[in-house]
């Protein structure tokens, strides 16, 4: 569990709320690569474009269709926002698969302050845009008029448990599949200590390739699934009648 | 070391391995869950956005999206320009056509007017041909004419000279104008 430690980067005192840490480092990577990755590698502004460029065109292009897919034409206005959210969580799932890095995004902390801002700006353009009538989204008009005060209430719970899934869910795939592959890392050198070794290394190596692989699509799905999400909450906001 | 010793080790370390395992899954020593290093992540998650939010939405995404709407327009136009061009194309090969259509019936009505001038000449020239062919054909008759009178009046002469000489050579006397007139009607016997 020593990789998903928060501690400071210079020296060994406490974790303050403005020391350096290694949390800081790596968010401040994922910053630096997106810089790289959006402003570097477009900078020539080619109407055909460099392979870096049609990467960041390709990741533009992927968020801006989902965007207005999911959300419609009035969630554009929303786009930079989420692709910030995206952008920032794949390059920290996948910088974190590199050995030895931190990966923020396996925090509750990190993940729960995303989590929080998309539950608080949907709420917030939710009635700004609706008023009271954002209230609709929990009164399931469709449903017969006895069982629309139960549905109500369920609808209530599940908008307030939304949050709570949307970020352990990243988190929790962050950790489980680092901490997975530990696990087998901790198998993997048997075989300097003991002949059943001669066994257990290879299936241990095996294992941590495969689960490697498997943090890798993690990695992206995990990104794509909290962005989709983060649609679908703006969708219900902008259109609140089912 | 003996076997036992190892396979005594190599348990040992399974199990030491194991309880990392154990460790990893207990929730007592999550990191996670240090609520002393929430403020730090939150703070630097927050300052970590931000920054990105201004570099993405001041920078990136405008270059983006204006890079990608004037890839859009110089298709569109590149579109609409490789159609001008088609038609004009097109155009260009109607106008051959036809000019090639009208220098073919400029060229027949040439050849049609150089043949009726041809046709015209020829006609002069044959009528012309004509008419002296007659007329050197009247003059050879008339030739012939004279030439068949005088023939005619030469066998006359002769035959009066003839029948004169032949009567003298008899000591027959006959006068001149007697003779004359039967030798004339013996030839015009003769000739019928």
């Amino acid at each position: 569990m020593d990789q998903f430690i928060v501690r400071p980067l210079f020296g060994d005192g406490d974790v303050g709320v403005f020391t350096i840490t290694n949390a800081t480092l790596w968010m401040a990577l994922s910053v630096l690569g997106i810089a790289l990755l959006f402003i570097v590698g477009t900078r020539g502004r080619a109407i055909v474009p460099t392979r870096v460029q049609s990467v960041a065109e390709l990741a533009y292009g992927f968020i801006h269709k989902m965007v207005e897919d999911v959300a419609g034409k009035d969630g554009l206005k929303f786009f930079p926002y989420i692709f910030t959210l995206f952008l920032f969580i794949v390059f920290s799932n996948f910088l974190g698969l590199l050995p030895k890095a931190f990966t923020p995004t396996s925090h509750i902390a990190v993940t729960a302050v995303l989590a929080v801002l998309v539950f608080l700006t949907v709420t917030i353009v939710g009635f700004v845009k609706n008023g009271a009538g954002f209230l609709s989204l929990f009164w399931v008009s469709s449903a017969p008029l006895a069982l629309r005060p139960v549905l109500a209430l369920i609808e209530v719970i599940s908008y307030f448990v939304r949050p709570v899934s949307h970020s352990i869910r990243l988190a929790g795939n962050m950790m489980a599949g680092h901490a997975v592959i530990k696990v087998f890392a901790a198998f993997a050198p048997l075989v300097l200590i003991s002949t059943i070794g001669i066994a257990v290394t290879p299936l241990s190596i095996l294992a941590i390739t495969a689960m490697y692989g498997l943090e890798i699509l993690v990695a992206f799905i995990q990104a794509y699934v909290f962005t989709i999400l983060t649609c679908v909450y703006l969708k219900d906001a902008l259109h609140p009648h089912h | 070391m003996s076997a036992e010793q190892a396979a005594e080790h190599a348990v040992e370390h399974v199990a030491d391995a194991a309880g990392h395992a154990a460790e990893a899954a207990g929730s007592g020593g999550m990191p996670q869950l240090d609520f002393a290093t929430f403020p730090n992540q939150i703070f630097w998650l927050v300052v970590a956005l931000v920054v990105l939010y201004f570099i993405l939405s001041r920078v990136a995404l405008p270059r983006i999206g204006s890079v990608l709407a004037e890839r859009t327009g110089t298709i569109t136009n590149d579109i609409a320009a490789a159609e001008t061009y088609k038609s004009q194309a097109a155009e260009a090969e109607a106008a051959y056509h036809k000019a090639l259509d009208d220098a073919r019936a400029a060229a027949a009505k040439v050849i049609d007017e150089a043949k009726a001038e041809i046709q015209k000449d020829l006609d002069v020239a044959i009528a012309k041909a004509d008419t002296e062919i007659a007329a050197r054909t009247a003059e050879s008759e008339v030739r012939i004419g004279e030439i068949r009178a005088s023939a005619a009046e030469a066998v006359s002469e002769v035959a009066k000279d003839t029948t004169k000489e032949i009567l003298a050579a008899f000591e027959v006397k006959a006068d001149a104008r007697s003779v004359t007139s039967a030798v004339t009607a013996a030839l015009k016997g003769g000739a019928a």
